[in-house]
């Protein structure tokens, strides 16, 4: 093995949460990072020639090779777990941006009540509403601390979107549920393409309280605090395979060009980490990765950050035995625990009478509703608790991957009978989709997988993880309610969600995949504190959607951002100046 | 060293339009063309030909408008798996290989390429079948995972950018209305409501589809 030279800071993964680490050390400390990516480079320039719906949206060349490494699935303990052979229900991404180069840009922010999860639920309905099986906490961050690191992130990426609650005051058009905002939006919302138009009359007429919603695709020229510029949105359609034009925000449009400028920072493609390397569960002294060449090398550094999403961060711990792994049998240990995924389904597709162009959009041309979220209907006397948001996305289809449904009132799945109908539908059709909260349980966690492991030889991460009655009652709830809107849209015809019954990994739902590393206050319940910092390894930080001890509803994008914002001010403020524990 | 196979159609039965070649160049079909012989890069003829039946089945030629045949569908698969996806380059195909559940998704250690040679194989002579026999010969097959790939790929090829060796002359474009990668519906995006609107389709190989009969 090879050692480096040491430096300060040695950063895992190279998408969101790495890259602004390595953004905010590099701008304002004299610091040397290093970023290790395990996938290629990647730039504004890379986009000209992405849009193609095969090689990008079907054949997934942005994300995770899972010839490499993929990740173990079963439903419950005592069952063997298989490996996911080819991606399905969430697309992990690689190379410079990660997945911030392939999401929608849906950028909302979590409701209050959502970071106090246990106690708000509990001091309404009682400790015996909670499942039986659950592990819900709270976060150990409030809302209101969060806000100003929401407000910067927010101006950082460029969200469109229109302010429905100003410091208490509700404003007309945008979501009067969400939490308070210290200010408006940085840009105005979306344009809404015609589907969408027909959601929004739809729900008006049933008494919601439709929103546009907010999204990170540019929609006039926008000019960020770091004094990066970006063009406004085409709509052309094609956000999911990177934007071309740097509308949509990305990694490699917001943050890349600054990082260009920063001496102290270098990037490092092609080098895939194995270990984190520290002294007795106390402090880590860097990392091991291979370069691409397949040489292993130690990488000395004072600092690490782990920024290489859900799965990465937690297997990388596990892997280099840092912390007490989970077990599910007994409770004790963190790692591992609290595995929750956005719960995403379409609702009721419906079929209508006059086209769509549903061609044209972007990856969150939107009208939503919240009125179903959280806790916003009195859950009393309901099989369930918390909610979702209905929503009609224009996100500009694509017809491979959306050519096909029918109204059930066609059986045939091919032939002319089929085709007639999918022909006739395929601009006519779309979905109404709902998007769930998920709670934590103690039944669905991650470990290190017994038999299967990556090319390295290493074991795969095992995911177990499978649907409660509270999600299943609460689809059951929802869909309904998306019929009654199917039908006020002018739908003759609609295909209900035929109901929850066990986790399909092979339906795709969203790359929104939590827990594992998660913060909280007290070392006994999590593996990070508020501030990100692992509670054993002061010198460790955790970054990304791993650290969410459950998933709420919508993008968990933003608030990623804003709690790194708020880990880095804690690192560059009172780390750098005063080693140690900052909670 | 395996002998060239080459799939020797009508130019009529082709739409005769226009076909891409490998290195993406044009070649012009007329009617006057009696046939045209496409390379085969992965099936021998006879399987390109039950290919080629198969899927023009499962998307027909029909009132509703071109189908698998005019798009070149069979090229389209025939390329597909000759590349790296034909040999699951993109799978975890590390065992043990154990049958599960179906939430975990394709667990054989069959590739593309295996489940096609060995599906093709057991539709006998279905290119000389009768409509009627060969949808009931596909009936039987639903189920089946050589099915499922033949379904979705049918769709892939109908559907996706011509340089992909399918949707010859955007021909799968035209039928749905979808027109391609365009730069811009800035001006239209929130116009043209509950009318069709339906811009000249365009492909990353270049051009407009062809105008009928010059």
């Amino acid at each position: 093995m090879k050692t480096l030279p040491g430096v300060d800071v040695v950063i895992v993964g190279g998408g969101w949460t790495g890259l602004l680490m390595a953004k905010e050390l590099g701008t304002r400390t004299k610091h040397s990072v290093v970023v290790l990516e395990r996938g290629g480079p990647r730039d504004n320039a890379y986009y000209a020639a992405t849009m193609d719906e095969l090689d990008y949206l079907v054949r997934n060349r942005m994300m995770q090779d899972c010839s490499q490494e993929t990740v173990t699935f079963r439903h419950s303990d005592g069952k063997t777990a298989l490996p996911l052979r080819q991606l399905g229900s969430f697309l992990p991404g690689t190379g410079v941006g990660g997945a911030g180069e392939h999401w929608g840009a849906g950028s909302p922010r979590h409701s209050p009540d959502c970071f106090e999860l246990y106690s708000k639920t509990v001091e309404k309905y009682g400790v015996k509403r909670l499942p039986e099986d659950h592990c819900i906490q709270d976060w150990g961050i409030t809302y209101d601390e969060l806000e100003p690191y929401y407000t910067r992130a927010e101006k950082m990426i460029g969200v469109a979107g229109k302010a429905g609650n100003i410091r208490g005051k509700k404003v007309d058009g945008g979501n009067v549920f969400e939490g308070w905002r210290s200010e408006e939006y940085p840009l105005p919302p979306t344009k809404i393409p015609y589907y969408a138009t027909l959601f929004r009359e739809a729900v008006t007429s049933l008494g919601y309280h439709p929103f546009p919603y907010p999204s990170a695709t540019l929609t006039e020229f926008y000019k960020n605090p770091d004094g990066v510029g970006r063009p406004a949105c085409t709509y052309c359609g094609y956000c999911h395979a990177g934007c071309m034009i740097g509308a949509k925000a990305q990694p490699t449009n917001v943050l890349m060009p600054v990082i260009e400028k920063q001496k102290g920072v270098s990037i490092r493609t092609g080098a895939r980490v194995r270990r984190i390397v520290h002294e007795g569960n106390k402090s880590a002294r860097g990392v091991t990765y291979l370069d691409t060449t397949g040489e292993e090398i130690f990488q000395p550094a004072e600092l690490v950050f782990l920024g290489s999403w859900t799965f990465s961060n937690t297997r990388l711990l596990l892997l280099s035995g840092i912390g007490q792994a989970y077990d599910a049998s007994t409770g004790k240990g963190t790692l591992g625990r609290n595995l929750t995924h956005e719960l995403t389904l379409p609702a009721a597709r419906v079929f209508l009478d006059k086209p769509l162009n549903r061609f044209m959009g972007t990856g969150s041309a939107a009208i939503s509703i919240d009125d179903l979220s959280g806790d916003h209907i009195d859950h009393s006397n309901l099989p369930f608790l918390r909610g979702g948001l209905l929503r009609a996305n224009c996100q500009g289809y694509q017809p491979i991957l959306n050519f096909g449904p029918v109204p059930p009132s066609v059986k045939a799945r091919w032939g002319s009978e089929w085709k007639k109908a999918a022909v006739h539908f395929y601009d006519r059709s779309a979905p109404i989709v709902f998007i769930g909260e998920h709670f934590a349980y103690k039944g669905n966690y991650m470990d290190l997988d017994p038999t299967y492991k990556d090319d390295r030889g290493d074991p795969l991460l095992r995911l177990t993880l499978d649907w409660r009655e509270n999600e299943r009652k609460m689809t059951e709830f929802m869909i309904p309610k998306a019929v009654e809107i199917a039908r006020a849209m002018g739908a003759k015809e609609f295909t209900p969600f035929p109901g929850l019954k066990h986790y399909d990994a092979t339906r795709y739902q969203g790359t929104q995949v939590h827990g594992g590393t998660i913060l909280g206050i007290s070392p006994e319940t999590s593996v990070v504190n508020p501030y990100l910092q692992h509670w054993q390894v002061s010198n460790l930080f955790v970054l990304g959607g791993s650290v969410f001890p459950q998933k709420p509803v919508a993008g968990p994008t933003l608030t990623i951002l804003a709690q790194t914002i708020r880990t880095a001010d804690a690192v560059i403020d009172r780390y750098l100046k005063k080693p140690g524990a900052l909670a | 060293m395996q002998r060239r196979h080459f799939l020797t159609l009508s130019a009529t039965t082709m739409g005769g339009v226009l076909i891409y070649s490998l290195d993406r160049k044009l070649s012009r079909l007329s009617a006057q063309d009696k046939t045209v012989r496409i390379p085969l890069h992965f099936f021998d003829e006879t399987e390109a030909l039950i290919v080629a039946a198969a899927v023009a089945r499962i998307f027909p030629s029909d009132e509703t408008g071109p189908g698998a045949q005019e798009a070149g569908v069979v090229m389209y698969i025939d390329r597909q798996l000759a590349g790296p996806y034909g040999r699951d380059s993109d799978r975890y195909l590390q065992g043990p290989f154990e049958s599960g559940i179906p939430e975990v998704g394709y667990q054989g250690k069959a590739t593309r390429r295996d489940i096609y040679r060995e599906g093709v194989k057991k539709l006998g002579a279905f290119n000389r079948l009768a409509a009627a026999e060969q949808d009931s010969a596909l009936k039987e097959i639903e189920s089946s995972e050589f099915f499922g790939l033949l379904r979705q790929h049918t769709i892939e090829g109908m559907f996706s950018d011509p340089m992909h060796g399918g949707n010859i002359d955007m021909v799968g474009w035209q039928l749905i209305g979808f027109p391609g990668p365009q730069m811009t519906y800035v001006d239209d995006v929130d116009k043209h409501f509950g009318e069709a609107f339906r811009p000249k389709p365009v492909s990353l190989v270049g051009g407009h589809p062809t105008e009928d009969e010059k």
